[in-house]
């Protein structure tokens, strides 16, 4: 690791993706991810690389495509309308076995929303987005390293498994600066090569296709089932999550991302009470972490999902308890942030009853 | 013996999708002589669209993508930005370019993405049933103006060479047809050029190719060449719109 | 110990810088620190702020309910943050921008003419830094040495005088 620098969790993204062999971006401008983007634009040509400012997130999204299908490790990023335009486009990747790295800085919804940080786009991210069956991994960091650890996962993750994955922040995470340091770069020669890719037979091999289009209904089934097993390895393997005092706790908070922090710092505070209280932080939500859930709810008596939405991942949360113990839910939305106290408060409610 | 026919290296030897007489596999089969004959099948990534063309992916021995309705020059330029020196050409009918997919055509052209179209116009969508397309004539009965198409409701068709010939972006752009032995063997030539164009490091090409849609339009393959040369030819005139290369050699 | 700092005025007097300069120096200091703007949709005018953490231990929320120190450059900054501040805290405030007292009495206030002594020791627009400078007088604040080192170590050579400046400026502040 390198020496620390102070820097906004968008251009740690941004730095992250070059390190991790990344010299390809495509994107279309949106507020609060516009600094990952201006980044890029500014880095890319000192590192022999493309920053491109595409037409629209539609055509962003589809010469992350071409490139991905092209053999190189390629970012988009955008905020949650333009994370709903490219939707389309990230069906095509995913039903093409591609790998790719999207990032989506979510802001508050739905339609144009606000521009404040929110965590509304949840199901978007793991539950489809697009059509067809197809899944996306998903990492929410909640610190700037993370953001910045967690990019070179993605690149490695998504090229493992050959598909897209999403890193979701939100505009608090983007915005706020904090010490960073970073691995050693990666040239993007040195990165394995992808025998699958788009980059002339040189008249020595077969022609590769990059496709998501099959006629016969056996056929597309075949390939789905076999894009599902890769899947159930992900679950098996991939999962990542923290825990924060949960050994002992009688409430354990669920909560991702900036809305985590903050929640941690609300267990501290219920522990200076007297409170035994606990947070598990899942850092990919899909994979989602059910299993620690479902076990810590043996011991636990209460779980409180806190989300910066109207309660999305809680469902994820309630599935994991399976009945266990009961799932409350505390959340604001629209670029509302909720308060550590207020969900101190929120807590002492509910183990009061 | 010696052959004088034969199919293109660069061609499939696969059956393709086109209808009977349609004009298709005569394009798709130029594209291929011009690959064989510029030695650049090992160099070429093509990307098929959404269309009648969708099974491009398969009638090529190059390398390909498959893109979504519209995305092709995108697609396209995804991956020549990946591998420049790769000759990366699109294949798209009608409604994918001028519909769809205009924005992703008129920036590509506006940034000179140095890739290379093959555009085939034959006023209508084929694949979907015989839709009304964006270059659809007027009065043209089709399955979505059964009337005709009507000034007063869907507007006027497009001449997507003529205007995309004023972006200062476009190198080369030419407009023929495939209804001819003479005008088949100038498509060849203008695909060649178009090509060329791209290794040459121009900027962008783009060759629209007049063709039938016998099927579609409720002719036979020789009726609907006439069709094409009555009704098409005066609203899209052939020809050479844009030609940078030629321009330098002067 | 965790000190929570608010930094707050018009889009345009370097609030946002100044809560740079001293994340940065908490960051030489080995601490952990965390820096928050806000956003929004004006580019320039309006009122921006920004929400500094120190820290010795992991920061949580990056978000400031309650801060430590106040440092308003403009009357609305003091009017929004002012019973925000926490009891014994510090509220810096600009006396030269701002012609209003600090009601509360349980809180310590410095008033300075930030704007005013930065242009009399040539340059207007480094209110900021004074002010920051001010703000350093705080007990538990990094020291007056530390920060102006932080400064030298990230300014860019090519600009050395305006660190130097710099470095003036939080001077005068810090010996108000």
């Amino acid at each position: 690791m390198e020496k620390k620098v102070l820097m906004k969790g968008n251009e740690a993204l941004a730095e992250a993706a070059m390190r991790s062999g990344c010299r390809h971006f495509f994107g279309y401008p949106i507020t609060p991810q516009t600094e990952l983007a201006a980044y890029m634009a500014k880095q890319m040509p000192k590192r022999g690389g493309t920053f491109l400012q595409a037409e629209s997130e539609v055509a962003a999204i589809n010469m992350v495509y071409g490139a991905a299908g092209a053999g190189a490790r390629v970012m988009t990023s955008s905020s949650s309308p333009g994370i709903s335009l490219k939707q389309e486009g990230i069906s095509y990747i995913a039903g093409a076995d591609l790998p790719c790295v999207i990032i989506n800085i979510v802001r508050g919804g739905p339609g144009l929303g606000g521009i404040q940080p929110a965590q509304s786009d949840y199901f978007q991210a793991t539950k489809g987005g697009g059509h067809g069956d197809y899944r996306l991994l998903v990492y929410a960091p909640s610190s700037v390293q993370e953001m910045a650890d967690l990019v070179g996962v993605a690149f490695d993750k998504a090229d493992t498994y050959r598909m897209p994955a999403m890193i979701m922040g939100d505009g608090m995470l983007g915005q706020m600066m904090e010490p960073v340091s970073f691995k050693e770069p990666i040239a993007p020669e040195d990165l394995p090569q992808k025998e699958w890719a788009t980059c002339g037979t040189g008249m020595k091999r077969k022609k590769n296709i990059i496709n998501s289009l099959y006629l016969t209904p056996d056929e597309l089934e075949e390939l789905n089932d076999a894009r599902l097993k890769r899947y159930e390895t992900i679950l098996k393997d991939e999962v990542l999550f923290e825990e924060y005092q949960t050994e002992d706790a009688e409430l354990i908070f669920v909560a991702y991302g900036t809305i985590a922090r903050i929640v941690m710092s609300s267990v501290n505070t219920l522990r200076e009470q007297g409170i035994k209280a606990g947070l598990i932080r899942p850092i990919t939500l899909w994979p989602f972490p059910s299993e620690i859930i479902n076990q810590r709810a043996d011991s636990a008596k209460m779980f409180l999902t806190v989300e910066m939405s109207q309660g999305q991942m809680v469902e994820d949360v309630r599935l994991a308890v399976n009945g266990k113990k009961p799932v409350y839910f505390y959340g604001r939305n629209g670029g509302m942030v909720p308060e550590q106290e207020a969900i101190v408060e929120e807590a002492k409610k509910y183990l009061q009853k | 013996m010696e052959t004088v026919f034969d199919r293109p290296h660069a061609l499939s030897d696969v059956v393709t999708n086109f209808c009977p007489g349609c004009t298709h596999g005569i394009i798709t089969r130029l594209v291929a002589e011009v690959l064989d004959e510029l030695g650049m099948e090992g160099k070429a990534v093509g990307v098929a669209p959404v269309g009648c063309s969708v099974m491009a992916y398969n009638f090529y021995e190059c390398d390909m993508q498959e893109a979504a309705h519209g995305r092709a020059p995108a697609v396209a330029t995804g991956i020549k930005r990946v591998h420049p020196e790769n000759l990366v050409f699109t294949y798209q009918g009608d409604g994918d370019l001028a519909a769809i997919g205009t924005a992703e055509t008129v920036h590509a052209a506006a940034r000179s993405e140095n890739i290379t179209i093959i555009f085939v116009n034959n006023a209508i969508y084929g694949m979907t049933g015989g839709q009304m397309a964006p270059t659809s004539l007027v009065g043209q009965v089709t399955q979505t103006t059964p009337y005709g198409r009507k000034v007063e409701d869907q507007g006027y068709p497009i001449r997507m060479s003529e205007m995309l010939s004023t972006l200062e972006g476009s190198a080369y752009i030419e407009r023929v047809a495939v209804d001819s032995v003479p005008n088949i063997r100038k498509a060849k030539a203008a695909i060649k050029k178009a090509f060329q164009c791209q290794l040459d490091k121009k900027g962008f090409s783009l060759v629209e190719v007049l063709s039938t849609c016998p099927t579609n339009w409720g002719k036979s393959p020789e009726e609907a060449l006439d069709w094409l040369r009555e009704n098409m030819m005066p609203q899209y005139p052939l020809g050479v719109y844009c030609d940078k290369l030629s321009k330098e050699g002067e | 110990m965790i000190q929570k700092i608010i930094f707050a005025g018009f889009g345009g007097q370097g609030v946002l810088f100044a809560g740079k300069t001293l994340a940065y120096a908490g960051m030489d200091e080995e601490l952990q620190i965390s820096w928050l703007p806000s956003y929004g949709p004006e580019m320039r005018g309006g009122t921006a702020n920004c929400s500094v953490i120190l820290s010795d231990e992991p920061i949580g929320s990056p978000v400031i309910t309650s801060p430590d120190i106040l440092i308003a450059m403009n009357k609305p900054s003091l009017e929004k943050f002012e019973n925000a501040v926490a009891p014994g805290g510090l509220i810096v405030l600009d006396s030269f921008l701002i012609d209003k007292k600090v009601e509360r009495d349980d809180v310590d206030v410095i008033y300075i003419p930030a704007k005013q002594l930065a242009e009399e020791n040539g340059n207007a627009t480094l209110g900021n830094m004074i002010m920051l400078g001010a703000s350093l007088k705080h007990k538990d604040m990094i020291s007056l040495e530390a920060v102006c080192r932080s400064v030298e170590e990230h300014t860019p050579q090519s600009r050395a005088a305006l660190a130097e400046l710099n470095k003036k400026m939080i001077t005068i502040g810090y010996q108000y």
